[in-house]
């Protein structure tokens, strides 16, 4: 492979990865805003998009039928479970949401092995199995899919925090709950509703890319994970932080795995956590203060 | 005679054995300016928490416009009518002016999630008609040319102006303001005041905290003095003024500072 086109080619995989990426890290940040706590079920979200998209294929023949039906269905589970798991907390502190959180990721995950198997699962792309090749680069068609829907998402929550009132409200409520209830702010429907955000963000993650990865149930941990650096990279608690987190991650696993060794593909994620929270742990976008638990 | 908008009775608030407010009955009448003074401690910002839906009263009841409240929590005692603003500003620092008035009208939106992602029509025509109603406010305290501007950049006096704007926006029936001339130049704190004086020339009811004697005595149809928790005198700014209780609470060390 020449030089040029090998880094175009990992130029593409970084940016399709880092997609995803940034829709977990999404969801980190939404949570992250409404409650101060690190929501460590997100990645079972993801897992959760995948699996009942391939499991609603048997049922509806076109795969964007499905997935659209299966993110709706999580982003339903995502609000459940903050109605069911988070609401009840009679002292929700952002450290109790977060360790309650892990408890609810390792319930999710075998709640997902019971109901739909430990096989792995698939389906193919939205456009079927086209490769496309441009300029000496080949790639999968989903890969256009991947990076279209995120890129539509974004630009969605764009406008809705930006612009609707309820956008507004949620984002009043994030920087001072007290202000916000007392212009009549409901903060509880403002954290039901990021829990919601955070499932169909990374429902919809898990939906576009099983067509190339396939789906299991026990890879939530690792889509957690990435989400999280990637949360904590480009700084957590910000939506273009999730967006260049998310993408920059993503190309240094491309580019690492390429130029150091694929063994360390994941290894990459842990060493640029580990670099951001020594070096910088408020994120590349992120402001010093901006974190208070 | 007008009829109480807020009454208090027996309310009583203590916090691990030490006791905040005892035993507080008092009333605020439809349309009045009326003053809650004391020295550092009394419970005044205890009373507001409590008024407000931030802390829960031990005993006693809290009733607005007849109803009781003391159950309710804050966001459904704004709904009714409540509106405050904080003696720590608590502005929305990073969104702009414009939004911090319009999240105050957001309970006037009926839209729901669905139609705030799809963004219809119907709920962008109620966007407009909320962001217009917030830039008449601003333009009625003159904030109109900061609207695009974040909030946080605001200077302090501007950002007092501005919680009051945003209180305002709820439409409020009875406005608590938690020290409204606190931090602010001689000027500015008269400028305030004859905000708070116009506001309730248009029939808005006030309760005031104020440490600033000059503003509590110009402006307040009534006043309640607190020491303690307790209530040790109730009445007009000359009542009060000449109250030997008072005097010896509060008056004087005040008029030393």
């Amino acid at each position: 492979m020449q030089t040029s086109s090998a880094f175009l080619q990992l130029l593409v995989a970084g940016i399709s990865t880092g997609s995803i990426y940034a829709l977990i890290a999404l969801g980190f940040n939404v949570v992250f805003k409404s409650t101060g706590a690190m929501n460590f079920a997100q990645g079972e979200w993801v897992v959760m998009g995948g699996m009942i998209s391939a499991l609603l294929l048997g049922t509806f023949s076109s795969v964007g039928v499905a997935c659209l039906l299966a993110v709706l269905l999580v982003a339903i589970f995502g609000l459940l479970s903050e109605r069911l798991v988070i609401r009840p907390l009679r002292h929700p502190t952002a450290l109790l949401i977060t360790l309650v959180s892990i408890g609810l990721s390792i319930c999710t995950r075998s709640f997902v092995m019971l109901t739909l198997g430990k096989k792995p699962v698939g389906y193919p792309g939205f456009s079927g199995a086209t490769t496309i090749s441009l300029g000496g680069v080949t790639f999968q068609a989903q890969t256009l899919w991947i990076v279209g829907l995120t890129l539509a998402f974004l630009v969605i929550m764009h406008f809705f925090f930006e612009r609707s009132m309820l956008g507004k409200a949620l984002r009043a409520a994030a920087a001072d709950r007290e202000a916000a209830a007392i212009v009549g702010v409901r903060v509880e429907t403002t954290i039901l509703i990021s829990f919601g955000i955070a499932a169909f963000a990374g429902a919809l993650a898990g939906a576009i890319i099983t067509p190339l990865t396939l789906a299991s149930y026990d890879q939530g941990a690792m889509f957690g994970f990435k989400g999280f650096s990637a949360a904590m990279l480009g700084g957590v608690g910000s939506l273009p932080g999730a967006v260049v987190g998310g993408l920059a991650l993503g190309l240094l696993e491309a580019f690492g795995s390429f130029y150091i060794s694929s063994d360390f593909k994941d290894a990459i994620a842990f060493a640029v956590l580990l670099l951001i929270l020594f070096v910088r742990p408020s994120g590349l976008l992120g402001r010093a203060d901006v974190v208070k638990v | 005679m007008t009829a109480k908008l807020l009454q208090v009775d027996n309310l009583f608030c203590h916090f691990d054995g030490v006791i905040a407010v005892a035993d507080l009955s008092f009333s605020v009448r439809a349309g009045e300016i009326k003053a809650v003074i004391g020295p550092n401690g009394a419970g005044k910002s205890t009373l507001f928490n409590m008024i407000a839906g931030v802390t829960r009263p031990s005993a006693g009841q809290i009733r607005f416009d007849d109803e009781r409240i003391d159950h309710l929590p804050t966001f459904r005692r704004a709904r009714r009518g409540i509106a405050r603003t904080f003696q720590n500003l608590q502005i929305f620092r990073d969104m702009s002016v414009l939004e911090n008035v319009m999240v105050g009208r957001h309970m006037r939106s009926a839209a729901g999630m669905t139609q705030a992602i799809l963004h219809s029509s119907a709920l962008r025509a109620e966007e407009r008609a909320i962001a217009a109603a917030a830039m008449d406010l601003l333009d009625r305290f003159g904030l109109a040319s900061k609207a695009q501007t974040q909030a946080g950049t605001l200077s302090f006096g501007q950002l007092k102006v501005l919680e009051l704007a945003r209180s305002l926006a709820c439409e409020p029936r009875l406005l608590l303001l938690d020290e409204p001339a606190a931090g602010l130049p001689h000027a500015e704190a008269d400028r305030m005041g004859e905000i708070i004086s116009s506001l309730n020339r248009d029939g808005m009811t006030v309760l005031l905290v104020e440490h600033n004697m000059r503003m509590v005595m110009s402006l307040s149809h009534d006043i309640l003095v607190l020491n303690n928790g307790r209530r040790i005198a109730e009445g007009t700014a000359d009542e009060v003024r000449r109250h030997p209780e008072v005097l010896a609470a509060y008056l004087g060390e005040a008029e030393d500072a």
